[in-house]
Parts: structure tokens; sequence; C-alpha cells
């Protein structure tokens, strides 16, 4: 008798206690993100597609195609090419071609290049209708990060940043990335 | 101020239809709301300003959809059993008083008649589960009459010992006698029964099984019976079934404000009247909805075992130790 009026009163304050957890969550501010409203702030570390890394001095890629990316690729889904300029030691990039209908992020791309001229991207707003968006350009991604931050910035990086001629980077086959939209305001 | 005799009963009728509809319909996005901010989230907020036109697009979706008798069901029974919900809800806003001159039909068995309409709700989701045809919807139904003869009898009980301490069944009375000061409410009345506040706890959750709320909301146990008794539902019957079990918490809750928490009285002695009433009413919805996201749901034999062998014997002890009280003092 007296055991099981002592379970009851127990159980019963358990139950208050319940009620206050869920109380105090009432008034703590709500965590929602309204996405399409706001956009995510997202860590350093986020995984998107991967993007060459522009030098912060010439606003060029690093690349010095090696093909080492190419052939660490587990999908076969990147395509190298460069060329060897005139009075510069290394070869530099003129196409970087990347089918991230096959990429599974991996990261081995990443790890394996000796200059570290390639990163994951920010970029996550990634829906299509239509696979062949999703062959991207990076060369020309980069292209228009260059021209995007030059008209941001015209006075300081116009100058510092040349934008790449025409001859550098060749008309990509591809469509451009849907990557380069803005995000919904 | 006097209005005429059934311009009077008009106006009520018109004011009691508006009250109920706009309490269905905000109860829900209440309810919504409130569920979002438990969980922390936002809830609806995309039919205009706060979601607060959420209601009303909820209401066209209803009722621009078919309400579809399934083959084999019994179609009478199939379309009473909604109204069947909301009516005995209705009647039951007749006669709580809401403030000193507001009410409908003031009678002196009005908590008898209040007891009495609110078991057709029982009867109405069982009918209304027998009708679809559908095996969730029988053992929803089968399920919601021993819930309720379960939590009827400790009810009645706390009715029974509420009605021997007040000595009637006339609410308007029952408010009156709890004026002057929150210690009069008959919640706080420890020396009638010092039992007074767990009776009151008793028949809150009473309120809540007879109203088939969470966490007893065996009628519906969405993840074990689809949507139990109104499975089959589809549009405006469903609907009619969601305002049907809102009106019953109004009602519940109005009923349990004019029992234990003195109905339109101040509790500090100034300015009674209806305010103080939709006060204590909406404060008990808000831990309605408050209790049903915070608990999961019960298990059907935990909420028998809830009802045999805790409520009814305490309620029961309750009972008599009041009168034994009263018979001795």
């Amino acid at each position: 008798m007296k055991k099981t009026a002592q379970d009851i009163f127990k159980g019963f304050v358990s139950l208050l206690t319940g009620m206050g957890i869920t109380l105090r969550q009432f008034f703590k501010p709500v965590i929602t993100e309204q996405y399409p409203h706001t956009t995510p702030q997202l860590p350093t570390r986020f995984r998107g597609h991967i993007e060459l890394v522009r030098d912060k001095d010439t606003g060029m890629s690093t690349c010095i195609a090696c093909l080492a990316c190419q052939k660490a690729c587990p999908s076969d889904c990147i395509v190298v090419n460069g060329i060897k300029k005139e009075g510069e030691k290394k070869k530099s990039v003129t196409e970087y071609l990347m089918d991230f209908n096959k990429c599974s992020l991996c990261g081995a791309c990443i790890e394996v290049c000796p200059t570290d001229a390639l990163q994951f991207s920010q970029t996550y707003n990634l829906a299509g209708t239509d696979k062949n968006q999703f062959h991207m350009d990076l060369m020309k991604r980069l292209q228009q990060q260059n021209s995007r931050d030059a008209k941001l910035l015209p006075a300081q990086t116009a100058a510092a940043v040349p934008v790449p001629a025409a001859s550098e980077a060749p008309a990509p086959a591809a469509t451009v990335p849907p990557t380069q939209q803005e995000p919904l305001k | 101020m006097t209005i005429p005799e059934p311009y009077r009963l008009l106006i009520f009728l018109g004011g009691m239809l508006g009250f109920l509809g706009a309490n269905a319909a905000y109860l829900v996005y209440c309810e919504r709301k409130g569920a979002g901010r438990f969980q922390r989230r936002s809830g609806p907020t995309e039919v205009g300003f706060q979601g607060l036109l959420q209601p009303i697009a909820d209401g066209i979706k209803l009722l621009s959809k078919q309400v579809m008798v399934p083959p084999g069901a019994d179609s009478v029974l199939f379309r009473l059993a909604p109204l069947l919900v909301l009516a005995p809800a209705m009647m039951g806003l007749a006669i709580l008083p809401f403030g000193q001159q507001i009410i409908g039909r003031p009678i002196n068995v009005g908590l008898l008649m209040l007891f009495s309409f609110g078991s057709i709700n029982v009867m109405a989701i069982m009918v209304g589960g027998w009708a679809s045809r559908n095996k969730y919807a029988i053992i929803s139904a089968a399920r919601v009459v021993s819930q309720n003869v379960a939590y009827e009898i400790p009810m009645l009980f706390v009715a029974i010992t509420m009605v021997m301490i007040t000595g009637t069944m006339n609410l308007e009375v029952i408010v009156e006698q709890q004026a002057g000061g929150f210690w009069n409410w008959n919640l706080f009345k420890v020396w009638v029964n010092p039992l007074m506040p767990v009776t009151f706890i008793i028949f809150y959750i009473c309120m809540l099984a007879e109203t088939n709320r969470a966490p007893f909301d065996m009628a519906e146990a969405e993840s074990e019976l689809v949507a139990g008794a109104f499975t089959e539902y589809a549009g405006m019957g469903f609907g009619v079934f969601f305002m049907g079990e809102y009106a019953n918490i109004v009602v519940g809750s109005a009923l349990a404000t004019v029992l234990f928490l003195g109905g339109w009285q101040s509790p500090i002695g100034i300015l009674p009247g209806v305010w103080w009433f939709f006060l204590k009413m909406y404060a008990l919805i808000f831990t309605v909805i408050w209790v049903r996201w915070t608990f999961p749901r019960t298990q059907f034999y935990g909420l028998l075992n809830l009802s045999w062998k805790i409520l009814i014997p305490v309620s029961l002890f309750t009972l008599i130790l009041t009168a034994a009280l009263m018979k001795v003092f």
C-alpha cells in the first residue's frame, strides 16, 4: 500500500519533470533555418564538389596538369589537359573537366594533388533537371569567380587579378554549372 | 440590459457557433505553433503573417475535397458520426456560464447535462469507426469504448464529489460559491477535503482521455491504426471530426474551470468577468497541448491500468473521504 502510493507519487513527479523540460524548450529560440528564405552558414570543411584553388596573387590556378588527380579518381570523373608554356618550368592547366554525376566526393584528388590546387567548394544548391548540367568545367568556374570578384571590388582587384584570355581557357563544351546560380532570396 | 427572449437566444446561438468555429480553427493553429515551439521549430509560417491564415487555407482544402463513402459502409451512420461528435459539444456551450450574464440557458442540472452529452462523443466515434467498414477503424472504435468506459468512472466519481461539496448541479451556483479570492476556489478548498488538488488532477487526466487527446489518443494512434476511426473520412467529414475534438477540449476545459478554478471569479478580487474565465480556460487548453507534445502515447493496457488501478481507487477514496468529512463536520 505504502509502496504503491510512493510509486504513484514518484511517477507523477517524473511526469511534472518531463513537462518542465518541454516548457523550458518552449521558451528557447527557434533553431529552424528557413531554408529558401535564409541560407545556412556552412562549416568550413563542408564537402561540396571540387573546385580549383585560386592563387591569391595571380588569380590563376596553381594546377600543373600532372594528372595525379585524374589517375587517383576512383570514378574516372576528372579530365585534365595542360600545356607547357614558353619560359615556364612547369606545365599549366588549360582544361579541367569534372563529371559530378559520377563523383562520390571521396576527396582522393584533393589529397593526391602535389600543389594543393584543389579544394571542396561550398556550393550546395545543386538541383538540376539535366545531367549535362553536372559536367562541370572548373576552369570556367574559376574565370567566373575572378570576374565576379573584379565586379565586386573593381578598384583593388581589377588590376591584380588578370582575367584569363580566351586562348588560355578554350571554350568549354560543358554548360555553365548550376553552381553559379545565386541562392534564392 | 435585457434583450427580449427569442433575440437573445438567436444572438447566443450565433455567438456560440462563431466561438466554436473560431476556436476549432485557431486551436489547430495554436496546436501546430505550440508543437513547433516545444520542438524548437517555428510551426506554420508561410500562409499570411506568421501563418495566421493557415486554418483558412486548411479549411478551403478540406472543403474542396470529396466526401466519399467507402463501398459496403453504412452510409447513414458514416455521415452521421461527425455530426454526433460536434453537436454534443455545442450543446455544452449552451449551459456553460462564461460570465455573470453570459450564459445561454441557465438550468439547474447543468453538470448532469454536460456529462450526459459528453458521453455521446464516445458513441459517435464508435459509430464512425463501425460504419467505416475498415479494420483499423473498428479496432479503434473498440478501443475508444473500453477507454471511455474506464475513464468515465473516475470522472463521474469526481463529479459526485463536487456535487457533494457544492450541493448543487447548477453551474452558475457552483461558480458563485467560489467567489472572493483564489483560496475559495474548489481546487484549493483543502479544509473541505485535503485531496482537492488530487481530485482536480484526476478530473484533468480523465478529461484528456475522454477527449481522446494524447497521451491517450488511442482512437487515432497513427503509428498503429493509420488514423483510427477517422481512416475512411475525407474532406470535411474529417474536418468536422477535428472540429469536434477541439470543441470537446474547449468544453472540457471550460467545465474544469467552472468546477475547480472558480469560473469567472477573479483570483485576486478585481475585475471579475468573462476575461478571467477565458484566461483560465485557455491556460488549461495550453496545458492540453503541452501534455500532448511532452508525453508519448501510452500503451493500451497501460492506459487501462492507469484508470482501473490508480484513478478509480483514488477517486473513490476521495469520494468516501469527502463524505466522511462532511458527515463529521
